[in-house]
């Protein structure tokens, strides 16, 4: 039987936590290890023998994906592609309602959502398997997080033996679980029975709510975990698929480079042909490290681990390239030092630059931004066609595109 | 003639070069820095040579005895039990410096400037009085204690100790001639030459200054260790310009470049302006240089950048690693691969594997 996908991409009023990268280009289509975003899910989706048809459901104009599926269509030939754009902001899961018809269209047996900004090993065909085997009409991927954390994310209470979610919370504000969602389902399509059971005690919550004047407006917004997971976990409806592989979100634009680094492990282990080596490359390359094929490197140069090189970008004699990405068609000339950082497409680095971030600890560092008000700690971001002067440390700054840098920075988020 | 440098005590101010060296041993422009002052001393004729110190190591008594038989001088260290301030020091060695009538020098051990002895002591000897002050123009007088003259001549008339006004902008400069007679004037216990002797000389009309040409630094801390190297090469350009790098060499870049023969310099460089790489000094390719000072054996490896910093002996600079900020690296310190370090003040033997981004010491 045949299983589907629905990926949701939000839309450009979304990911603003990913500025300035996002001004340019966006989220989903941003590269991460050489490929968009939502190409990685796309590709783990590609190896699920039963996936018929991937849905991206957003609310960007409809050229923006084209390109990209015209791409995704050649390369997945066996996958039809295809982009359903709201007109409204209907929720996560108001979208996927909207969309009902077409996601039922030839009968899939179950289909997957998948949100956009997750980075993730996607173990897609055990997690169906699983759900199989489960007979529940929904199956939620969720992983184990530090304690300490837990409380940012939707929370499950699990059975331990059958797997059953008996309770699911979004963002507690007390510790609840330290099993979390991995904003990843699978639902039977039975499901839209809840969906609509759902959105039908939801719009009478909201109307009954005194703060909710919006009332016909707010009609047919439903959101995934709060109205449908919730309900569907006291109905005993939910299963748990508990995966260990690697996964986190990618929100601020800081979080691309531990995204760029999980996918670049994964290719390491899965398709080390694709990635860079010090003998065909002639530069020094440490562990994962994705260069481009018109890319030119100088053999002099050491770059890795975690680096992703893009299209048509130049690094001179000399130079050292850490934990980062470098966009397309940069140009870094002999002797500059990029570490923890994001090179914004057409930047150009002068003689003896330095352009450095603070390495994340843990996922949640790349948030710590701007907590508190202060400014602590960040990795460095240059947003598209910025200029740094030779010899200047640009260190922990966010930079905003088309800025000329003529002097060191330390700190601060450049206009 | 005689000479009194005052030396005094640990150099605390220079620190962490001051861990491993006595500071008139510190390495200046690649020499010594009290070397700068004995060869300036003994061009003007002076034969002996008195250094009034706190304490005396065994490194300095080995190395000056060596710069007796080299430059036919005596040194004889003063050793002061108890420090003896400015003046007292002069007390302590009365039997050297009043042996004969001929004036003697004084001068600071951390001054640095092109000593003028031979026109100072011409100076001296023509007007006749018992003291001569060098005085330098300073451009903010006000942090300083200001020299006043009587209207038209170079007879002092006063001091003014931080002047709110301007009265001038004449300096002392830490360097004096004498005659014996001011011996006299001076007791064998702590005393202070600025405030409690030189007043009343100048009362008496029996003091006189003296101007110097060209720069002055006191050099006894990083900072100015660094503007002083950078005023002292400039002056290097000016009088003996062959001494430095040719600028037709492909590295230099804006001049003032000190470089030791011993030292290698590999490709892609650029080097300059106001550097001193000091002997056996290694630097890898494609390294960038400018305001610093690399002592003794320091390593720099390809691709560092290093400005506004001192390099102890044996230290090391990794690879795209990054100095700046006043950053002060003593005896054989490493710095590790990709490293930043903004003013970190490095004591010596030490590792440093992470970023030093804000001033400070690491122990």
């Amino acid at each position: 039987m045949a299983v589907k996908a629905v990926i949701l991409v939000g839309g450009p009023s979304r990911g603003t936590r990913f500025r300035p990268l996002s001004m340019n280009l966006p989220k989903p289509l941003f590269p991460v290890a050489g490929r968009p975003i939502i190409w990685h899910p796309i590709a783990a989706l590609a190896k699920v023998k039963e996936v018929t048809e991937i849905l991206l459901i957003g609310f960007f104009e409809d050229f923006v994906f084209r390109d990209f599926l015209d791409a995704c269509s050649m390369e997945f030939p066996n996958i039809h592609f295809k982009y359903l754009r709201e007109y409204q902001a209907l929720g996560t899961a108001g979208g996927i309602y909207h969309f009902r018809n077409e996601i039922l269209r030839h009968s899939p047996e179950s289909f997957f959502v998948l949100h956009a900004d997750v980075c993730c090993s996607y173990p897609l065909a055990e997690m169906l398997a699983f759900h199989k085997q489960q007979g529940r009409k929904g199956t939620i991927m969720g992983t184990r997080v530090n304690r300490a954390d837990a409380n940012r994310y939707g929370c499950l209470v699990a059975d331990t033996d059958t797997y059953e979610v008996l309770h699911y919370v979004e963002k507690p504000e007390s510790f609840i679980s330290n099993l979390i969602s991995c904003g990843l389902c699978l639902f039977d399509y039975t499901i839209f029975d809840t969906f609509h059971a759902a959105l039908d005690s939801y719009s009478r919550m909201t109307n009954e709510d005194d703060n909710c004047n919006q009332t016909d407006e707010a009609y047919g917004v439903l959101r995934l975990e709060q109205d449908v997971l919730r309900p569907m976990a006291a109905q005993h409806d939910l299963s748990v698929y508990i995966t260990s592989g690697f996964w986190r979100q990618i929100k601020p634009a800081g979080s691309a480079v531990a995204a760029n680094a999980s996918y670049l492990e994964q290719m390491l282990h899965e398709r080390p042909a694709d990635l860079a080596n010090s003998q065909a490359q002639r530069a020094e390359i440490i562990g994962a490290v994705y260069i481009h094929p018109s890319a030119q490197v100088d053999p002099t140069a050491k770059i890795g681990p975690n680096v992703s090189i893009g299209p048509r970008v130049t690094v001179g004699k000399g130079v050292r390239v850490k934990n980062s990405i470098v966009l397309d068609g940069v140009e870094i000339k002999p002797f500059s030092c990029v570490l923890n950082s994001v090179i914004g497409w057409r930047s150009k680095l002068g003689t003896w630059c330095r352009v450095e971030g603070t390495p994340e600890v843990s996922q949640h560092d790349a948030e710590g931004l701007t907590r508190a008000g202060i400014k602590n700690q960040s990795l460095t971001i240059l947003g598209q066609e910025v200029v740094v002067a030779d010899e200047c440390i640009i260190r922990n700054c966010i930079v905003l595109p088309n800025k000329e840098l003529r002097n060191c920075y330390h700190d601060e988020i450049l206009m | 003639m005689k000479a009194l440098i005052l030396v005094g005590g640990f150099g605390t101010r220079l620190r962490p070069l001051t861990l491993t060296k006595p500071k008139p041993l510190v390495e200046f422009a690649n020499r010594p820095m009290i070397l700068h002052q004995i060869e300036a001393l003994v061009k003007a004729g002076v034969t002996d040579i008195v250094l009034a110190v706190n304490y005396r190591p065994e490194v300095m008594v080995s190395v000056l005895q060596r710069y007796e038989k080299e430059y036919g001088v005596t040194i004889t260290f003063s050793v002061e039990s108890e420090p003896l301030g400015t003046a007292g020091p002069l007390a302590l060695a009365k039997d050297i410096l009043a042996k004969d009538d001929s004036p003697f020098f004084v001068l600071n051990s951390d001054v640095i400037c092109d000593f003028p002895f031979e026109a100072l002591r011409d100076f001296h000897v023509q007007h006749g009085q018992e003291g001569t002050i060098v005085v330098t123009k300073v451009e903010e007088p006000s942090k300083y204690g200001v020299v006043v003259t009587k209207p038209g001549a170079t007879m002092i008339d006063r001091f003014v100790e931080k002047p709110v006004e301007f009265v001038g902008n004449r300096i002392n400069a830490g360097i004096y001639i004498f005659n014996p007679d001011i011996l006299t004037r001076i007791p064998l216990r702590p005393t202070s030459i600025e405030k409690e002797i030189f007043p009343v000389m100048a009362s008496d009309c029996n003091l006189h200054c003296f101007d110097l040409e060209g720069f002055w630094m006191d050099v006894g801390q990083p900072k100015d260790f660094l503007t002083g190297t950078c005023l002292y090469l400039a002056s290097v350009a000016k009088r003996s310009p062959e001494q430095l790098a040719s600028p037709s060499e492909s590295y230099v870049h804006g001049g003032h470049v000190l470089v030791h023969p011993t030292a290698t310099i590999g490709k892609d460089c650029k080097i300059g302006p106001n550097v001193v790489i000091g002997p056996n000094v290694v630097i890898g390719d494609g390294v960038r240089l400018q305001r610093c000072v690399l002592l003794d054996s320091v390593r720099v490896k390809d691709f560092a950048w290093v400005r506004n910093s001192i390099v102890g002996w044996n230290s090391s600079v990794g690879r795209w690693s990054r100095l700046e900020g006043v950053t002060v690296l003593g005896d054989d310190v490493s710095v590790s691969d990709e490293i930043y370090v903004n003013g970190g003040s490095v004591l010596p033997h030490k590792t440093i594997s992470a970023n030093v981004t804000e001033p400070k010491i690491i122990m």
